[in-house]
Parts: C-alpha cells; sequence; structure tokens
C-alpha cells in the first residue's frame, strides 16, 4: 500500500499546537481575506447575518442553549480550534482552498477582533498555541472514568 | 394498587387494571379476547365502523398489480412517513432530518428513516476511491479501501444512535406542544455491520503511549471527533451495511465510524482517518457545539454517553384517537450505558405506574418496545381536576462507567397544564445528572387526560427503589 499522502490528509491541530503548519498570518492580512471570503456569511462585522447567524466577534453572557451563543471569545477554550476548524471547513462553499498562510491570517484577523490578541501581533505555529482564551478553564469533563 | 381495580361496564372480562386511568397490562389482555380500538368491538352497544359496509371487491384485486421492480419502493400510500427537516433549503449550517417515531412500529428504524444530522451536507463518494487511513501511534499505519475492509471478519450490531441534541425542546424557555418526531426524533436504531476497528488496529498495532484516537469525515467540514481509545475499543466499529444494504448517503457512505451508546456525532461519518494520539485535538465539534451548558455557566465537555430515555410513541400528539376504548401505548426506551431492565408507565400524572420488567429481553445499546394498553375512556378516566393534571417524568440509570463505579441517578420533574398537550420543559442546564429527558404528555378532550412518558432504566438498580422514589 503507498502510503504517500498521508501527511497532506492529517490536518489536526491539537492546544499545544501540534499539527500546526509553517506559516504565518496577521489581523491586517485576515481582513482582506475575511471581506472576500467570509463576510458574505458572517457578516461584513463578524456579527453573523441572515444567511448564517454564527458570529465570529463578540459574545455577551451566554442565556440560553442556542449554539449561536457561543462564540470564540465567550466560549472556545483554545485558539488552535479557530485554525483547525477554519482550514477543514472553511470557507463553506469552498473548504480546503485556503493557504496556511491565509489560515493563519484569519485566524488572526478573528482574535484580534476579539481583542484576544494585538492588532499588530503576527500568528505562527510558535505564537498560536499560547494564545489564552477566556472561558479555557471553563469545562468540566462530563465522564472523567471514560477517558483514563 | 387496589383503587386502581376496574370493573368494565361493558365487558364480560375483567382485567385489574396495574396504575390509575385504566391502565393495563398488555400482556394480561392477550389471548383473553377483550377488544382493543378499531380491531373489535369496543363494547356490548360499539361495533366497528368499516363493519357496518358490504364487502366489497375492490379494482385491485380485479387486475393483475404493477411489474416487480429491482429496488423496492414503499406504497405511494405512505409517502406521509417521512423525516421532518430542519434547514430544509441547506443554508450554510447543520440540517437535521428526524425520525418519525409515532408513524413507525418496531425496533429497526428504516434506512431511510434514520435521523440525521450533517455539517455538509452528504457527499457523493465513490466508494471505489474512498480511503481510509489509520496512522499517529501506530506501529505502522495503513491505508484501506473499501474492498479490503470487505474482506475482514464483520460483525453485526443492532445499536441506536442518538443526537447529542436530541430532545432539545425540552429545554425550551417555554414548553413546546409538538409530536414526538419534533421532540425526539434524533434518534434511531439499525443493524450495523461491519470491522470492528480492533481488527484493524491488531494489523497496524498500537503504540502504548496512545489514549485517544481523532476520527475525521471526507465531508466537506472534515468533521473531526477525539475518541477515547480505551474504552471504546471493544465496541467500535467501522460500519459499511446499515440494515442488510450498504449506508445511506447521508449516513456516510460508505462507511463510519459505529461507537454504540456514544453521541451521534462521535460516529463519524464518510470516514477517511483515524489518527492514534495521545490528547484530545479539541475540534469545533467537541469543544463548541457538542458540550453541555450548566447553570452556573460551566460546560460539560466530552459527554459522550447517551443517557437512559424513554418516550411513548402512540398514542401521541398528531394521531388522533377515534372513539374510547382500549389503545396499545407504544414506547421506546434504550440507554447508551447498557440493557434497559426495566420500563414504567404512568396515566396519571404519576400518582401510579405500571411496571414492566424487561430484564434479559432487550439489547445492548437498543431500541427496547415499551408494551402497555391504556384503557381510555371506557374504564373511566379518572382525572379529578379536568385541566389541571399532573405529568411527571421519570428517568433513571443505573450504569457501570467503566472502570468505575455504579451509579444511579433519577430526576423527576413536573409538567403541567395537559389540556393543551404541554411536554415538560426544562430550563437552561436544567438537564440533572443522569437524568434521561423524556417527556411527552399527550391530552385529549374528552375526556381531559394526560399521559406521560414512560420510566426506564437501564441496568440493575437497588430492590425498592421505584418505590421509594415515587
Amino acid at each position: 500500500m503507498n502510503l504517500t499522502g498521508i501527511a497532506e490528509w492529517d490536518i489536526s491541530v491539537h492546544p499545544d499546537g501540534a499539527g500546526l503548519p509553517v506559516g504565518s498570518g496577521t489581523p491586517a492580512e485576515g481582513a482582506k481575506i475575511y471581506v472576500a471570503k467570509c463576510a458574505l456569511c458572517h457578516g461584513q462585522d463578524g456579527k453573523g447575518s441572515a444567511e448564517s447567524p454564527t458570529p465570529l466577534i463578540g459574545g455577551g453572557p451566554i442565556t440560553d442553549i442556542s449554539a449561536s451563543m457561543k462564540t470564540i471569545s465567550n466560549f472556545w477554550p483554545y485558539a488552535t480550534t479557530v485554525f483547525d476548524y477554519i482550514r477543514r471547513a472553511m470557507p463553506w462553499q469552498q473548504p480546503m482552498t485556503l493557504t496556511n498562510d491565509e489560515v493563519y491570517a484569519l485566524t488572526a484577523y478573528i482574535l484580534a477582533a476579539n481583542k484576544l490578541i494585538g492588532e499588530n501581533d503576527t500568528l505562527s505555529a510558535e505564537t498560536l498555541p499560547k494564545v489564552r482564551m477566556p472561558n479555557r478553564d471553563g469545562f468540566i469533563i462530563r465522564f472523567p472514568d471514560l477517558i483514563q | 394498587m387496589s383503587q386502581h381495580r376496574r370493573r368494565p361496564r361493558n365487558n364480560q372480562i375483567s382485567v385489574e387494571a396495574v396504575a390509575g386511568n385504566g391502565l393495563l397490562d398488555r400482556r394480561a389482555l392477550l389471548g383473553r379476547g377483550l377488544a382493543f380500538a378499531g380491531a373489535m368491538t369496543t363494547g356490548a352497544t360499539a361495533s366497528l365502523a368499516a363493519a357496518a359496509e358490504p364487502l366489497a371487491k375492490p379494482p385491485w384485486s380485479l387486475e393483475p398489480g404493477a411489474a416487480i421492480v429491482p429496488y423496492e419502493v414503499r406504497s405511494r400510500f405512505e409517502k406521509s412517513v417521512a423525516r421532518t427537516l430542519s434547514n430544509p433549503n441547506f443554508r450554510p449550517g447543520a440540517q437535521g432530518a428526524r425520525t418519525p417515531h409515532h408513524l413507525l412500529n418496531g425496533t429497526i428504524t428504516p434506512s431511510g428513516l434514520h435521523f440525521v444530522v450533517s455539517w455538509g451536507g452528504a457527499p457523493d463518494i465513490d466508494p471505489d476511491e474512498h480511503r481510509l487511513v489509520i496512522h499517529g501511534l501506530v506501529k505502522r499505519p495503513l491505508i484501506f479501501t473499501l474492498d479490503a475492509l470487505g474482506r475482514y471478519p464483520m460483525v453485526s450490531r443492532m445499536t441506536f444512535l442518538e443526537c447529542g441534541g436530541n430532545s432539545a425542546p425540552l429545554f425550551s424557555p417555554e414548553p413546546i406542544q409538538d409530536s414526538v418526531q419534533a421532540l425526539h426524533g434524533l434518534a434511531s436504531c439499525a443493524e450495523w455491520t461491519g470491522v470492528k476497528l480492533s481488527t484493524l488496529l491488531e494489523e497496524t498495532g498500537i503504540d502504548s503511549t496512545a489514549k485517544w484516537f481523532i476520527a475525521e469525515g471526507a465531508d466537506a467540514p472534515h468533521l473531526s471527533r477525539s475518541v477515547p481509545l480505551k474504552t471504546t475499543l471493544d465496541d467500535a466499529m467501522i460500519a459499511l451495511y446499515q440494515n442488510g444494504e450498504r449506508l445511506m448517503p447521508a449516513n456516510g457512505y460508505p462507511m463510519r465510524l459505529l461507537l454504540p451508546g456514544f453521541e451521534g456525532n462521535m460516529n463519524v461519518k464518510y470516514l477517511r482517518r483515524i489518527k492514534l494520539v495521545d490528547e484530545p485535538s479539541m475540534s469545533f465539534w467537541e469543544s463548541k457545539i457538542y458540550t453541555q451548558l450548566l447553570p452556573n455557566g460551566k460546560a460539560y465537555q466530552f459527554y459522550f454517553l447517551q443517557e437512559v430515555k424513554s418516550f411513548i410513541t402512540r398514542p401521541s400528539p398528531g394521531l388522533t384517537l377515534k372513539e374510547p376504548g382500549l389503545y396499545e401505548i407504544s414506547g421506546i426506551a434504550f440507554s447508551g450505558t447498557g440493557r434497559i431492565s426495566r420500563v414504567m408507565i404512568s396515566a396519571d400524572g404519576g400518582q401510579s405506574w405500571g411496571g414492566s420488567s424487561a430484564a434479559g429481553t432487550g439489547l445492548e445499546q437498543g431500541f427496547y418496545p415499551v408494551p402497555y394498553a391504556l384503557a381510555l375512556g371506557q374504564f373511566s378516566c379518572n382525572v379529578t381536576k379536568p385541566g389541571v393534571g399532573r405529568g411527571r417524568q421519570r428517568a433513571a440509570d443505573s450504569r457501570t462507567v467503566r472502570g468505575g463505579a455504579r451509579r444511579v441517578e433519577e430526576n423527576s420533574t413536573r409538567c403541567g397544564r395537559p389540556e393543551s398537550a404541554l411536554q415538560l420543559h426544562h430550563k437552561l442546564g436544567g438537564r440533572r445528572e443522569g437524568g434521561g429527558q423524556a417527556c411527552l404528555c399527550v391530552a385529549w378532550t374528552p375526556p381531559p387526560f394526560c399521559l406521560c412518558s414512560s420510566w426506564a432504566r437501564a441496568g440493575r438498580l437497588p430492590k425498592g427503589r421505584i418505590s421509594e422514589s415515587l
């Protein structure tokens, strides 16, 4: 069996940065990509749209169980998940078409807009795992016995 | 229970009610000639409506029928038995298709009616081009074709799948009046056949540092979940067949991960990659979507097990009861933590319960049918305060968490306003520890009546537990 190609298929990124590819991006670079490839669904302001109510920027107290209440800034425990999800699933109509630099840039744009990194910060495999998310400690393992 | 003894006025046979409001043990009726509604007379004066008309010679008996086709689809008269869709126009985001439990019977969900939650549509996968990669913390990575997988020993297993968000309407701020399909339709049961993951991992070898595996789909979102390796290795299957034929496209064709008892989303469809790792990847689906908010602001993560649940499928909202008489109560009980051992039903808002032992008859992680008969009307439904009846839902669970202690937990909650057929509602985070959320109150007038969900348990409970909990 020819095993070449497994590395390209392996798109899993872990909170410690394992799996992050070479590359980098800044919020300013990401802003341009966002307008071109993301704003249609997520809105120019990142607050979501009628077409897709999923907000990327902002998020107040969670008051009900709607998935859209859980935002990157108020809920997501790890910044690496932003990179992982954009790379594997976005844009909605054309997943897996962004370059790694573009994914870093979009991640930087979203995290900066949520004031989780600075406007001039650059994200890479070294810096992204160091981003501390506000709700990092907001979780309880439901069945710890199962994950020994 | 003596207060529940009823002697039917218009029938020669006396059957002792097992609980209030005329709840009878269905098995006590079988073979005794007692009439169920619509099947025979319902009393001395009532007669079967259809029997009042002369028997006809229907047209289908007077000419040859349709030619037999290679792949048969159901009768055109059955088209209304269908899934209901959320996001039917397929805007970006998830789609859902709910099983019409109230229109089905038995314990197997037909493949075309199996529930679906889709995060990126059903891909059009060429099975000859599809590949499954197993890599990561293994001794030798391997790539499998569908044909190659088909040459390994296979196993079959009847198991339910349930979306982690099933029964979510019970969390609505206000009670929702809706069908069992709307409330509990994101659960289904099928016979799955495929190759056990452990069989394939014998081929690849397992590095001693591997604690999890990441399962990933070949669909557009490349859905990805982290699965604990040790606790799933005995049961995990690469499912290739659903109810005897290849998987339905929206259920993972040509292969999906099957983790009996674990939340539906972890049973990754279109499985293309399994990576053994030492830590979870904290994907979008496990760190955001399939987390369970709690009243204290925290959230459960890695919920994993679909705990015991039961619901009544008939009678239920959306179905019509034409006349007083005997009706069979049908329902479903299931648990991701083991075998259903007992099911109980109350027809008087939880004041009294009829119980049945299901010990040994159900399958682990299978649907267990709820067999009960309800005498509606004929045995004078005893609702003392019309329109103010109570409903009560009970679900309890006794399970052995692998490597852990046996747990017994219970949930009991009131529901009200049966006049509008409301189901119990839960406020945010109301899902208590171990409480299977299942309540379905049904009301008809006349007489005003509140029928509540069955109570089910899995595994063994200490003796006397039920009476104590009442």
